[in-house]
């Protein structure tokens, strides 16, 4: 009876197969460094080239739009903290984003808050989508770049960034989108996506932990975090993480091709929201229809995540909570409560996100495992004790 | 984070669960915003010996664990060794909690304390102890 459901792959995903197979020759005969001169060098030089260019294919964007940094956090600062300090000179010290962005990127912003920029937190609906009326009030000539993600990695709401980045234009702001979470989910065709840099994460889509990209659209110039050499046309200096580099291409080659299979994800995902919001005193946090394709969030009244969390890893799912009791801060999930969810249903609420790695076996087995975890800990809890009572 | 195996013993098979018809005291401690609620019953005889105790918990392992522990080290003694259950104690006996859960068990001592005033009140006995809040912003 020892089963293992993973069911958090907007924590992190395992390194595929294809992608380990991909990386192999780096780490075996194509170790040189990129820099050199020499035939070794060349070598990498080739290899990391012919990434770069297949990543670009990917996303419909040149080459020379990719620049490989060390994760999706490190995209993030460098895309806000480099336009911030870029357009601070032209007398734009403004920021845009919203209340329910990634710490990544919410962090870097209200580091610039202390250093004399302004930020604008933009409020969400109930659904978790940005409201566009305040946003539209939000940005203005001052205004250096709107960072707004493109999906959310708590509830999944899928953002409408098109319009956003229309906003953004209008007002000569650059539109920056925290993709991490929709790389793989959604085609992103950056000639048609009218966003000026847009963060991708390795890790999320089956290649290693510690490898992202930061794409920064032709004609966009924004300040270097890190000096050093001539890597990334000296933007990025730092030796090419070659071995990575590669398998985020593959992976992103591969996340590509299975968009077709998310049809399938869809509805394994619909599948465990129908049968979780059918327990009493449930609720679906997100967008029914603009969410990620495998994204599950549900908010049980009366109990609390962290026990939730760790009655299914007995049962062996891996899930993960807003319950502030499952974090160092000990406050509840800012996307929760940004998008008007009481305290008391925040800290209820687990997330389950599925990829096309799950099986509707797995389903069944979450959908017959969870409802009575719930009913146990209801069954000790002194509030759902006074919601019995009251009857 | 990880649970010591005591605290993931008493998560998982939690020692007197419950409530208490018609008990001596009764205490609720924490509030729902910060995530955790602990209400403690209490049956006193007429010698200050609690002869049962039962708990109700909303909260996180640490917050179910420390209301278990806290029940079992005070069924059957006195109320003056329940009043002289510190959360250090608790703690101990539960070998040791995250650094970020230690408030579950100060909120365990809360609830033993304001269950025991309780009775107190009830039976018309001055209150002679003070209880730590282990939430700041109580409402």
């Amino acid at each position: 009876m020892s089963r293992f459901v993973y069911a958090d792959n907007a924590a992190t995903t395992p390194v595929s197969r294809e992608v380990i197979e991909a990386m192999q020759p780096c780490f075996t005969d194509v170790w040189g460094n990129p820099s050199s001169q020499h035939a070794k060098g060349a070598e990498a030089k080739n290899m990391l080239d012919d990434a770069r260019a297949r990543i670009a294919a990917v996303f419909n964007c040149k080459p020379s739009e990719i620049y490989f940094t060390s994760c999706g956090t490190e995209s993030d600062n460098w895309a806000i903290r480099g336009a911030a300090y870029r357009a601070r000179a032209k007398g734009r010290t403004h920021i845009v984003t919203s209340a329910i962005e990634h710490h990544a990127v919410l962090h870097t912003c209200k580091a610039l808050e202390k250093e004399g920029f302004t930020v604008t937190y933009v409020g969400v609906d109930e659904f978790g989508v940005v409201k566009l009326d305040e946003l539209r009030e939000a940005v203005t000539e001052k205004t250096a770049v709107v960072a707004i993600m493109y999906a959310n990695n708590e509830v999944g709401t899928i953002e409408p960034i098109e319009e956003i980045a229309n906003i953004a234009h209008a007002a000569g702001a650059l539109m920056f989108t925290d993709a991490v979470q929709a790389v793989g989910n959604v085609d992103i065709d950056l000639e048609k996506l009218p966003v000026d840099m847009l963060s991708v994460s390795g890790h999320k889509i089956h290649a290693p932990k510690g490898i992202g990209l930061l794409y920064i659209r032709k004609g966009v110039v924004i300040n270097n975090l890190i000096e050093g050499g001539g890597q990334e046309k000296r933007k990025r200096p730092g030796t090419e993480n070659l071995p990575y580099i590669v398998g985020l291409a593959k992976a992103l080659e591969v996340a590509k091709a299975r968009l077709p299979e998310l049809d399938r994800v869809r509805k394994m995902r619909d599948r465990l929201i129908d049968a979780l919001t059918e327990i009493p005193y449930s609720r679906l946090n997100g967008h029914r229809t603009d969410r990620l394709a495998g994204n599950v969030n549900v908010g049980f009244e009366f109990i609390e995540g962290e026990s939730m969390l760790l009655w299914l890893d007995i049962a062996g799912i891996c899930v993960s909570t807003g319950s502030a009791c499952s974090s160092e801060s000990l406050e509840a999930s800012h996307v929760l409560l940004a998008m008007g969810v009481p305290h008391e249903q925040a800290h209820g609420s687990v997330r389950i996100s599925i990829t096309h790695e799950n099986t509707e076996e797995e389903i069944d087995y979450i959908i017959e495992q969870l409802p009575p975890i719930v009913e146990r800990l209801r069954n000790m809890s002194p509030l759902w004790e006074d919601v019995v009572k009251n009857k | 984070m990880q649970y010591s195996e005591k605290v993931m013993d008493h998560f998982t098979h939690p020692r007197n669960v419950g409530e208490i018809e018609n008990a001596d005291g009764v205490g609720t401690v924490g509030n729902a915003k910060c995530g955790d609620i602990m209400k403690i019953y209490l049956k006193i005889d007429e010698n200050d010996i609690i002869t049962d105790c039962k708990f109700k918990t909303f909260g996180c392992g640490a917050a179910i664990a420390t209301s278990s522990m806290a029940t079992e080290l005070i069924k059957g003694r006195s109320i003056k060794d329940a009043l002289a259950l510190t959360n250090s104690v608790v703690v101990e006996a539960l070998e040791g909690l995250p650094p970020v859960k230690v408030h579950c068990s100060v909120l365990a001592e809360e609830a033993v304390k304001s269950a025991i005033a309780d009775y107190y009140g009830k039976i018309g006995r001055p209150i002679d102890f003070e209880i730590e809040k282990a939430h700041e912003d109580e409402e």
